[in-house]
C-alpha cells in the first residue's frame, strides 16, 4: 500500500484550521529564525486520510478480531465502556498545570480522586503500603522501583552496587537496572526455578554489594517458583530488597499478594493486567507499589487527602527520588483501569485469576499430544512448549497467522528449545481455545508432512515473509532514505 | 461473569480435563503461607453504574474556563477524524508488531510518523516515539553520553523547568554532572551556553522557543558544539516548528520534542509521546523501536521493526535503553493529525497563537505596570512582568472564570511577578479582552 506522502498531491488539503486573521509569520519574526521551506508534509483530502488509515487498520490483528495467545503479554478483551470514561471532556481537556495553581486544586477535584483511588486499588490487590502511578509503561515502573531501591541503601549511607536477575526475566530487567547505574549478576536457573543455592552461594560472594533481586513469579515459563520463602530470607538476610516484576500478575490476582509474600517493590502493568488496550505497542502504564520503609521516596508529588475530604498534591517529600514523569502518570490510562477494577470488584479480580489459569491449562492439556510440552504440571497463566521434532517454532507461528490466529510468543525464554509462549487469557472462550489446537494439530501434521509447505507460510496476508536482514542493512527509516 | 464467557457446564468439563475438582486447586503451587492476609475489596458494578460514577467525577473538574495555560502544553483542536481512525480497534486492540505478516497496518503507520517527524524537523530519521517530551530529552542525553564516551551535560536554565527535573531524576545513579546555565529575563544566554562545551562535555541542550517563550537560533551553539566533540540537543513544540528555523537546519545532532500538542487530548498529564530524530550517523544510538522498510518472498515492499539489536530483549544490560515499547497509538494520533492538517494547517495554527500572543502581550502592557520581560522575539508564549506577585493574580482571576497563564516564579525565583501566557487557536481576541478587562479590575 502506498505511504500517506505518496497519496499527497499539491494543492489539495483538509481544511482543518480557519485560516487566520493573522499575519504571516515572517511578518512576525525576523528572517533568520524562519525555517525557509514548509514541511513536506501530506497535502490530502479529508477522504484520503480516512481511507488511507482505514486500509491500514484492515492489515492489522487486533484481539477484537484475532484470538491473540500472545505469552508474557496478557492480550485480553479491553472493555469498551472504559474508552468512554477516559473521553469524558471533564478528564481529557484537563490541563495538568491546573491542578498546581493556588486554588487549582478545587478545578481538578474528580481527577485528583481517581488518581488517590486507583493508589488504594493497587494497594490492596498487591499487599503495599504505598503506589506510585507515575511510571508511564512496565519498562519505565522497573527503572522507578530499582531507583527506590537505590534511595533505600542510600539513605542507609552505604552504596550497593549490584542488582541480582535471573537468566529467565524479562530482558528489560537488566537495561532497567542497568539505566539505574546498577551492575547486573546473572542467576542461572536449574529446571526452570531460581536455584536457592545458587542464590546462597552468589550473596555470600557480594553479600554486601547486593541492592536486591529483580524475579518475575510465576516466572517466564509459567511456573510458580517453588522456593519463594527461602529466597525472601536470603534477600531479607542480607538486607537487599526484593523486586516483584508484575507483568504475570493476572495470573495471581486474589490468590497471592506480593506485600505479603514478602516482595518490596512491584511494578503491574495496566495495559496487560487491567484491560487497558495497548495500542499496537502502547501507551501503557507502570504503576510501582513499596512496602513501608519504601515509601518515603515515591516520586514527588504525591496525591493526599484532608480530613475534610479534599484531595491534594503533597511535595512535601525530603527523601522523593524526584519526578519520573511531568506531571501525574498516564491519566489516561489509569482512568480505564480504574474503570475496570470498579466494574469487576474484588471477587472479579479474583476470578481474572481462576479463568486465566484455567484456560491455561485447558489448552497445555489439549496441546499434550501435539506439541512437546516440558514441564508435567500444572502451570499459571501461561505455559511454554517446544515445537515437535524436526518443526521450526517460526513456521508454526507464520502457519497460525495463515489460518488467522495471532502466533504465540516464539523463542522466549532462550532457555527452551523451539520455543513457543502462550497465554490465551480468562476471556476467550472453550470453542476459541479449541479451534486453536485444532489448528495447530493440522499444521503439525502438514510440516511433518511437508516442512517446505509451511516455510511458505503466511500465504493469504498483505505479505509474505520479510527480509529483516535486508531492513537492518539497508536501513530505510523514512520515505526520503530510500 | 463480566468479560469471561464460561459456562457453569463448560468450567466442569475444563476442570475435568485439567484434573482438578475446582478452580482454586489451580493455584495448589502457591503455599498456605503465601496467601493474601486479606483481599478487601468492593464488589463489581454494573457498566451503567461505572459510568455514572465517572460522570460525576468528570463534573468535579473545571477544565472548561477560558485558559491561557500552556508551559510547554498546548489546548489545541483536534479533529474528529483522529479520534474515529485512531479508535479503530484493529489499531486500538493490537500488541507491539512482532509478527510484521498480520502487523503491517502498525508498522506502516510507524514508519510514516518516522517520515513526518524527521520532514518536520529536518533531521535525517526518527524512532517510533518514547513515553513523553522529558524521556525524549533524557534519552537524548543518554545518546550523546554512549557515543561520546563523556559525562558532563550542559543544559539551558530557560529549558522547560518540568523537562530538567526529569533529567535530574533519570540521571540520579549515574556519576553525570549536569552543569547549568542560568538564563537572562526568560533569555537564553547563547555565548554562555557555547563557552561551557569543552572536552568533558556530552552534550549541550537547549530548547526552542524555550520555556518563556523565546525564539532564538542556536546553530552558533551547535557549531561550538561540534568543534568540541559535543552533540548539539534540542527539544522543539512541534507547532510552532512549522515555521521555524528547524533543528536540521540549525546543525542539531538530535531533535526531540513532547508530542502532546499533535492530536493528544491533555488529558490531566498523558498520555501523550515523545519525538526522538537524529542526524544519520547516529541512528544506532538511537533508543526504542524502528520500523524499517523492506522486501518480502515476493518482492513486495513491506515493513519490520529494525535494528533490534540495540534493544533491550536482545543486549539486555548493554542495551541503547530499558525502553520496551513505544507510544505507538499516541504516534498514530500525531501522524493521522499531521496528515489532516497537511503543511498549511500546521502553518495556520502557529500563526494564529503568535498573532493571538501578539495582541495579548499589547492590550496587557497598555495596563499601568505590566511589561515584556524582554524584547526578544517569542512564539505563541510571551512572559510578561507584572506589578504584582503572580501566583496570587492567578488565583484571583482563576475566582472570576479564567486562568491567566502560568506564574513562573516557583521554578525561578526572583520572578514572582512574571506570568507566562500563551495562545493557541483555541483561543479568541474575545477572550484576551476579556482577560485584560479583569486583570485590569485587579491591578
Amino acid at each position: 500500500m502506498k505511504t500517506i506522502f505518496a497519496k499527497s498531491v499539491p494543492g489539495r488539503g483538509a481544511c482543518q484550521v480557519d485560516s487566520a486573521d493573522a499575519p504571516a509569520a515572517a511578518h512576525m519574526l525576523p528572517a533568520g529564525l524562519l525555517r525557509i521551506h514548509p514541511p513536506l508534509l501530506p497535502r490530502c483530502s479529508e477522504l484520503d486520510v480516512v481511507r488511507h488509515f482505514t486500509g491500514l487498520s484492515q492489515r492489522n490483528y487486533s484481539v477484537d478480531a484475532n484470538f491473540y495467545p500472545l505469552g508474557s503479554c496478557t492480550m485480553k478483551y479491553s472493555p469498551k465502556f472504559t474508552e468512554y470514561v477516559a473521553s469524558l471532556p471533564g478528564f481529557a481537556r484537563l490541563h495538568p498545570l491546573l491542578a498546581r495553581l493556588e486554588r487549582g486544586e478545587a478545578c481538578a477535584q474528580g481527577a485528583l480522586q481517581c488518581l488517590y483511588e486507583a493508589e488504594r486499588w493497587l494497594c490492596e490487590i498487591t499487599g503495599m503500603e504505598a503506589f506510585t502511578l507515575q511510571p508511564m509503561a512496565g519498562a519505565n515502573g522497573e527503572f522507578t522501583g530499582v531507583s527506590f531501591m537505590a534511595a533505600y541503601h542510600r539513605a542507609k549511607g552505604r552504596k550497593r552496587a549490584k542488582i541480582l536477575i535471573p537468566d529467565s526475566a524479562h530482558g528489560t530487567n537488566p537495561a532497567s537496572a542497568a539505566l539505574a547505574g546498577f551492575e547486573i549478576i546473572s542467576i542461572e536457573s536449574r529446571d526452570g526455578m531460581i536455584d536457592p543455592d545458587v542464590l546462597s552461594a552468589v550473596i555470600a560472594e557480594h553479600g554486601d554489594d547486593v541492592a536486591g533481586l529483580m524475579m518475575t513469579c510465576p516466572n517466564t515459563l509459567g511456573l510458580m517458583e517453588l522456593h519463594l520463602p527461602r529466597i525472601v530470607a536470603e534477600l531479607h538476610g542480607a538486607d537487599a530488597l526484593l523486586y516483584y516484576d508484575g507483568a504475570n500478575m493476572n495470573a495471581i490476582m486474589g490468590k497471592m499478594r506480593v506485600g505479603d509474600a514478602g516482595f518490596d517493590v512491584v511494578h503491574l502493568n495496566l495495559h496487560k493486567t487491567f484491560a487497558t488496550p495497548h495500542g499496537g505497542g502502547g501507551p501503557g502504564s507502570g504503576p510501582v507499589g513499596v512496602t513501608a520503609r519504601l515509601a518515603p521516596f515515591l516520586p514527588a508529588p504525591r496525591v493526599a487527602v484532608r480530613e475534610n475530604g479534599s484531595f491534594y498534591l503533597d511535595d512535601n517529600l525530603p527523601q522523593s527520588i524526584g519526578a519520573m514523569t511531568p506531571f501525574y502518570g498516564n491519566f489516561g490510562v489509569v482512568l480505564k483501569a480504574l474503570a475496570y477494577m470498579l466494574r469487576l470488584g474484588g471477587d472479579g479480580l479474583a476470578r481474572v485469576a481462576e479463568y486465566a489459569v484455567l484456560n491455561a491449562n485447558y489448552l497445555k492439556k489439549r496441546l499434550e499430544d501435539v506439541l512437546d510440552v516440558p514441564f508435567d504440571k500444572l502451570c499459571a497463566h501461561e505455559f511454554v512448549a517446544s515445537a515437535p521434532e524436526g518443526l521450526r517454532a517460526l513456521d508454526i507461528a507464520k502457519a497460525l497467522l495463515e489460518r488467522g490466529f495471532h502466533a504465540p510468543t516464539v523463542y522466549f525464554p532462550l532457555i527452551v528449545r523451539e520455543c513457543l509462549m502462550a497465554e490465551p487469557t480468562e476471556t476467550e472462550s472453550r470453542e476459541t481455545l479449541d479451534a486453536y489446537v485444532e489448528a495447530l494439530r493440522e499444521i503439525v501434521a502438514q510440516g511433518k508432512a511437508d516442512p517446505r509447505a509451511l516455510a511458505e507460510a503466511p500465504r493469504n496476508l498483505p505479505v509474505r515473509r520479510l527480509d529483516e536482514t535486508a531492513a537492518a542493512r539497508r536501513m530505510v527509516l523514512t520515505e526520503d532514505m530510500g | 461473569m463480566p468479560f469471561i464467557p464460561h459456562t457453569p457446564q463448560e468450567l466442569r468439563e475444563m476442570l475435568a480435563v485439567v484434573g482438578v475438582r475446582s478452580l482454586d486447586d489451580l493455584f495448589a503451587d502457591i503455599p498456605p503461607d503465601m496467601r493474601p492476609k486479606h483481599f478487601n475489596l468492593p464488589k463489581g458494578q454494573s457498566e451503567a453504574a461505572v459510568c455514572a460514577m465517572f460522570e460525576k467525577l468528570a463534573a468535579k473538574n473545571r477544565p472548561g474556563m477560558t485558559s491561557f495555560l500552556g508551559a510547554g502544553f498546548y489546548a489545541h483542536h483536534i479533529p474528529k477524524a483522529v479520534d474515529a481512525l485512531a479508535g479503530r480497534s484493529e489499531f486500538y486492540t493490537a500488541y507491539t508488531p512482532y509478527q510484521s505478516e498480520c502487523s503491517q497496518g502498525t508498522l506502516q503507520a510507524v514508519f510514516e510518523f518516522q517520515t513526518a517527524v524527521s520532514r518536520l524537523l529536518e533531521m535525517d530519521c526518527a524512532n517510533a516515539s518514547v513515553y513523553d517530551g522529558g524521556t525524549a530529552l533524557f534519552e537524548g542525553a543518554m545518546m550523546a553520553v554512549r557515543a561520546t564516551r563523556r559525562r558532563a551535560l550542559v543544559v539551558d536554565e530557560a529549558v522547560n523547568p518540568v523537562w530538567r527535573a526529569m533529567l535530574a531524576t533519570y540521571c540520579a545513579g549515574l556519576q553525570l554532572t549536569i552543569k547549568t546555565i542560568p538564563q537572562k529575563n526568560g533569555m537564553s544566554r547563547s555565548e554562555a551556553l557555547s563557552a561551557a562545551v569543552n572536552e568533558d562535555c556530552a552534550a549541550v541542550i537547549v530548547q526552542n522557543p524555550n520555556f518563556f517563550g523565546v525564539v532564538a537560533d542556536y546553530a552558533g551553539v551547535f557549531a561550538a558544539a561540534r568543534e568540541n566533540g559535543a552533540f548539539g540537543i534540542i527539544s522543539v513544540y512541534p507547532v510552532m516548528q512549522a515555521v521555524l528555523k528547524t533543528p536540521g537546519e540549525m546543525g542539531a545532532d538530535v531533535a526531540v520534542a513532547e508530542g502532546q500538542s499533535l492530536g493528544q487530548p491533555l488529558s490531566f498529564g498523558g498520555p501523550w509521546l515523545g519525538l526522538m530524530s537524529c542526524r544519520k550517523e547516529h541512528t544506532r544510538q538511537l533508543p526504542g523501536r524502528i520500523v524499517g522498510r523492506t522486501t518480502d518472498d515476493d518482492s513486495n515492499t513491506g515493513y519490520v521493526l529494525t535494528l533490534q539489536a540495540r534493544e533491550q530483549h536482545i543486549r539486555r544490560a548493554k542495551a541503547t535503553s530499558n525502553i520496551c515499547s513505544n507510544q505507538a497509538l499516541c504516534a498514530l494520533r500525531a501522524l493521522i493529525h499531521l496528515s489532516l492538517l497537511g503543511p498549511d494547517g500546521l502553518v495556520r495554527q502557529a500563526e494564529h497563537g503568535m498573532a493571538l500572543a501578539r495582541f495579548a502581550a499589547g492590550r496587557l502592557t497598555a495596563l499601568r505596570g505590566v511589561e515584556l520581560l524582554n524584547d526578544a522575539p517569542f512564539g505563541n508564549e510571551v512572559a510578561m512582568r507584572l506589578p504584582k506577585d503572580a501566583e496570587g493574580l492567578v488565583a484571583g482571576l482563576m475566582d472570576r472564570g479564567c486562568v491567566p497563564g502560568y506564574p513562573v516564579g516557583r521554578h525561578y525565583p526572583g520572578m514572582e511577578n512574571v506570568l507566562l501566557l500563551a495562545c493557541t487557536e483555541a483561543n479568541s481576541r474575545n477572550q484576551i479582552e476579556l482577560l485584560a478587562e479583569e486583570l485590569g479590575d485587579m491591578l
